[in-house]
C-alpha cells in the first residue's frame, strides 16, 4: 500500500464519522457537494468552530447532521430564517445555509427572496436536483418543463425557475451555477462564497437516479452526470436571464454575479450610528 | 442574578400592556425579537424597535410570523434571549416552529396578544380564545407553559417571570395577552435592576467534546451552549439522542418524548401561580383569568354584598393548569363559575379537575367585548342556590 492509500481521507475530519453511513442512494449527487464544501472549508482557512451549517428537510437537508460543525437540521423550508437569527445573534459566526431546491425554493421560497432583499450574510447552496427525493419523486418548482413525476405522471406543464435569475433579481451578491461534474469549480465557487460578505447564492445540479433519472429513463447517475458533461457549457458574468434550464437541454454554468452591497448588518449599524447618538450596537461580546 | 440596568426603565409610567409587555422582555434580559405586525399586539415590536438601538440587541421585522418563529429560534443558539409576538393568526402560522422549539428545548418567549377568531375574526377586539390553541396547537406530544396578565403592571412583572421560567424549564412561554390588556393604560412601576431577579441560562460548564446536548439530569432539563464555542452541536427537529442525532425509533421517541413531558408535569407544583381572593370558606368560587378576571372581580363584590360566600381564583399560570388545587377545592365548594372569553375552553380543565363534585358553571363568550359584570353575578347568585336557577348550558 502506497502512502497516500493509507492516508486518512482528507474529507473525513470535516464529517461526524459516527453518523455513517448516511442516508443517500448510490448514485446521488449530495455526497460529492458534501466532498467539494468539505474541501472548500479547508481552503478557506476559517475557524471551523465560527463555522455553523443550516439545513431545511428533504435529502440535502440532511447535510448539516453529518459535517463536524455546530449544525441545525429545522424544519422544511425554514432554514433562511433560522440562519438569520444565528447570524444576528452571533455576527462573528460564518453561517451557511445547506438545503436542496424543493426546501429552498417552493415551501421557502418568500424567505430565499427577503434574505437575498435584505443582503442578509449567509452563504446558501443549493442542491438542485429538480425533485423532491425524500418523499418519493414529486414535481419541484425546478423540475423541467415536461419531466416525469410522481404527481406529473403525464409530465410536467410547469414553467421552472430559473435560480440564478432569481437571486440575481432579489438582490444576492454571489451567484453561480455548477453541476456533480464541475468539482473543481466547485469547490472554488463554494470558497469565494464562504469569503463573500452578504447573501451569496451557489446552485448545484445533482443527480437523483432513483426517483428523477429512473422515472424519466435517463439511466443512473453517472449517466447524468455524462449529461452535465456534455451540455455544459462554462460562461462567467451570463445574463441570468438566459440561464433557464431545460428537460436534458443545454446547460449554462459559471460564476455569474459578483458585486457588492452594504449588508443587512452593515447597512443597519451604519445607518443607527449616522442617526443614534448612543446606539449600542447588536449586544454580541463578539462585536 | 439582577438585572443587567441597560434594559431596565426604572420608574413609574402611564403605558398600556402592550409597552409594559416590551419594557418587561427588556428587563428581562430579551436582545433579540423576530416579529410580523398584527393588531393588536404591534406596539410590542414597534417599542422593542424603537428601544433596542439604546441597549444593545438586534429587532428584525420578518416576512411573517412563520419566519419570526423560528429566527427567534437561531438567535437562541447564537446565545440570545429572544421573543416573538403576535396574535390570532399570526399565532397560526407559527405552530410547526412552537413544536421545533418544544422538541428542542429552546427558551423562548411567545406572547400573544388575543383578539376575536376565528381567521381574521376581530383584529381590533378582545378574546381569550387561543387558550388550547397554545396548550396543543402543534402536532404531536409535547408540554409548555402560559401565563395571564390582567393588567400592565401584570404584563410588565409577569414577562420577567416568563423569561425565567423559559430559561429554567427550557421550553417556550407563552404570554398570553388579549386586546383589552394590551391596550389599556394605566399606571406601571418598574423596579430598580437591582430589585429584578433573573434567571441565568443554564449554561453547561462542560469542555467541547463532553457535552451532549440532550443528557439531562434529575431535575430533566438539559444544560446548554451555544454554536461557536466549540462544542459541534447537531440539533434537528428529529426524534433525538441525548448526542442530538437522529433516532428514528420508538424506543428514543419514548425517551425523549416523556422526558420532555415530565419536565413539567412532574414539576408542575413549582409551577402554580393563581392569586385567591376569599377562596378558604367559599361555597361558589369564580376560577378566572386575564381580562375577565377584572370583569369578574366586580360581580364577586356584588354577590358578597348580597350575602354570597364566594371566592376568586384568578389563574397567572394557565398551562399548566392546577388541577390538583381545583381538585382539593372541588371537596368544600358547591360550584366553580368560568367566565372567559371564548366558548368554553379553560372551563374543561375545571371540569375535569372537578370530576363532577362540585357544579361547573360556564360563562362562554365569543369575544369582540368583555363580559357584562350582570351576567357574571346572575350565574354566581344562581350557583349559590340565592337566584334563579342556572340554566343548562346551550353552548358546548
Amino acid at each position: 500500500m502506497n502512502e497516500t492509500m493509507k492516508a486518512e481521507n482528507p474529507v473525513l475530519p470535516y464529517l461526524r464519522q459516527d453518523r455513517l453511513p448516511h442516508i443517500w442512494c448510490p448514485g446521488c449527487g449530495i455526497g460529492s457537494t458534501v466532498n467539494c464544501f468539505a474541501r472548500a472549508l479547508t481552503e478557506s482557512k476559517l475557524d471551523l468552530d465560527k463555522v455553523a451549517i443550516v439545513s431545511g428537510i428533504g435529502c440535502t437537508g440532511r447535510v448539516a447532521g453529518y459535517m463536524n460543525l455546530d449544525s441545525f437540521h429545522t424544519t422544511h423550508g425554514r432554514a433562511i430564517p433560522f440562519a438569520t437569527g444565528l447570524k444576528l445573534g452571533n455576527p462573528s459566526l460564518k453561517v451557511v445555509v445547506y438545503s436542496g431546491d424543493g426546501d429552498l425554493f417552493a415551501i421557502g421560497g418568500n424567505h430565499f427572496v427577503h434574505a437575498a432583499r435584505r443582503n442578509m450574510d449567509l452563504t446558501v447552496i443549493c442542491i438542485n436536483n429538480g425533485t423532491y427525493g425524500m418523499t418519493g419523486g414529486q414535481v419541484a418548482p425546478t423540475t423541467p418543463l415536461g419531466a416525469t413525476q410522481t404527481t406529473m405522471p403525464y409530465g410536467n406543464f410547469e414553467p421552472s425557475f430559473n435560480l440564478p435569475f432569481l437571486a440575481e433579481a432579489c438582490g444576492a451578491v454571489y451567484v453561480s451555477r455548477w453541476t456533480v461534474f464541475h468539482v473543481r469549480q466547485l469547490i472554488r465557487s463554494m470558497r469565494e462564497g464562504l469569503a463573500k460578505r452578504g447573501f451569496s447564492f451557489i446552485e448545484i445540479l445533482a443527480p437523483c437516479p432513483t426517483l428523477y433519472s429512473r422515472r424519466n429513463k435517463l439511466g443512473d447517475g453517472v449517466d447524468q452526470v455524462k449529461y452535465y458533461k456534455e451540455r455544459s457549457t462554462i460562461k462567467d458574468g451570463a445574463d441570468t436571464r438566459e440561464v433557464g434550464l431545460t428537460f436534458q437541454g443545454d446547460i449554462v454554468v459559471g460564476k455569474f454575479v459578483d458585486r457588492e452591497r452594504p449588508t443587512w448588518l452593515d447597512a443597519m449599524t451604519r445607518h443607527y450610528t449616522s442617526v443614534i447618538n448612543d446606539y449600542q450596537g447588536v449586544g454580541h461580546a463578539e462585536d | 442574578m439582577k438585572a443587567d440596568p441597560k434594559g431596565v426603565l426604572t420608574g413609574i409610567h402611564f403605558i398600556d400592556g402592550d409597552h409594559a409587555a416590551c419594557e418587561g422582555a427588556l428587563a428581562a434580559g430579551c436582545r433579540f425579537i423576530a416579529g410580523y405586525p398584527i393588531t393588536p399586539s404591534t406596539e410590542v415590536v414597534e417599542r422593542f424597535a424603537q428601544r433596542i438601538p439604546h441597549i444593545g440587541g438586534i429587532f428584525i421585522q420578518m416576512e411573517d410570523e412563520i419566519a419570526s418563529s423560528i429566527a427567534i429560534q437561531g438567535a437562541m443558539w447564537a446565545g440570545k434571549k429572544v421573543m416573538t409576538v403576535t396574535s390570532g393568526p399570526g399565532l397560526s402560522l407559527m405552530m410547526e416552529h412552537i413544536g421545533l422549539a418544544a422538541f428542542t428545548e429552546v427558551p423562548c418567549v411567545f406572547v400573544d396578544v388575543q383578539r376575536g377568531g376565528p381567521s381574521t375574526g376581530l383584529p381590533t377586539l378582545p378574546a381569550q380564545a387561543d387558550m388550547m390553541q397554545v396548550k396543543w396547537g402543534s402536532h404531536g406530544d409535547y408540554e409548555i407553559i402560559a401565563l395571564s396578565p390582567n393588567s400592565p403592571q401584570e404584563s410588565f412583572d409577569l414577562m420577567i417571570k416568563a423569561f425565567n421560567l423559559s430559561e429554567t424549564f427550557r421550553v417556550p412561554v407563552f404570554f398570553m395577552m388579549d386586546e383589552v390588556v394590551g391596550h389599556m393604560v394605566e399606571r406601571v412601576a418598574i423596579p430598580e435592576a437591582s430589585k429584578i431577579e433573573i434567571t441565568e441560562r443554564r449554561w453547561s460548564k462542560k469542555k467541547p467534546g463532553e457535552y451532549k446536548p440532550y443528557e439531562a439530569g434529575p431535575d430533566m432539563v438539559p444544560d446548554l451552549v451555544k454554536a461557536g464555542d466549540g462544542h459541534r452541536i447537531h440539533i434537528t427537529g428529529l426524534t433525538h439522542d441525548e448526542r442530538g442525532y437522529p433516532a428514528l425509533n420508538a424506543a428514543a421517541q419514548k425517551k425523549l418524548v416523556e422526558r420532555l413531558l415530565n419536565k413539567i408535569r412532574l414539576r408542575k407544583d413549582e409551577l402554580v401561580d393563581v392569586r385567591q381572593d376569599g377562596v378558604e370558606g367559599a361555597e361558589v368560587v369564580v376560577v378566572s383569568f386575564g381580562i375577565t378576571s377584572r370583569v369578574a372581580q366586580a360581580a364577586v363584590e356584588e354577590a358578597r354584598r348580597k350575602g354570597v360566600k364566594v371566592g376568586h381564583l384568578r389563574l397567572v399560570i394557565c398551562w399548566p393548569f392546577p388541577a390538583a388545587l381545583i381538585a382539593e377545592l372541588s371537596e368544600r365548594v358547591k360550584a366553580f363559575v368560568v367566565p372567559e372569553l371564548n366558548m368554553g375552553q379553560m372551563v374543561l380543565e375545571v371540569e375535569r379537575a372537578v370530576l363532577g363534585r362540585a357544579a361547573v358553571v360556564s360563562i362562554p363568550h365569543p369575544g369582540g367585548t368583555v363580559h357584562e359584570p350582570q351576567v357574571i353575578l346572575d350565574k354566581i347568585l344562581a350557583a349559590s342556590g340565592k337566584g334563579a336557577p342556572a340554566p343548562q348550558r346551550a353552548v358546548r
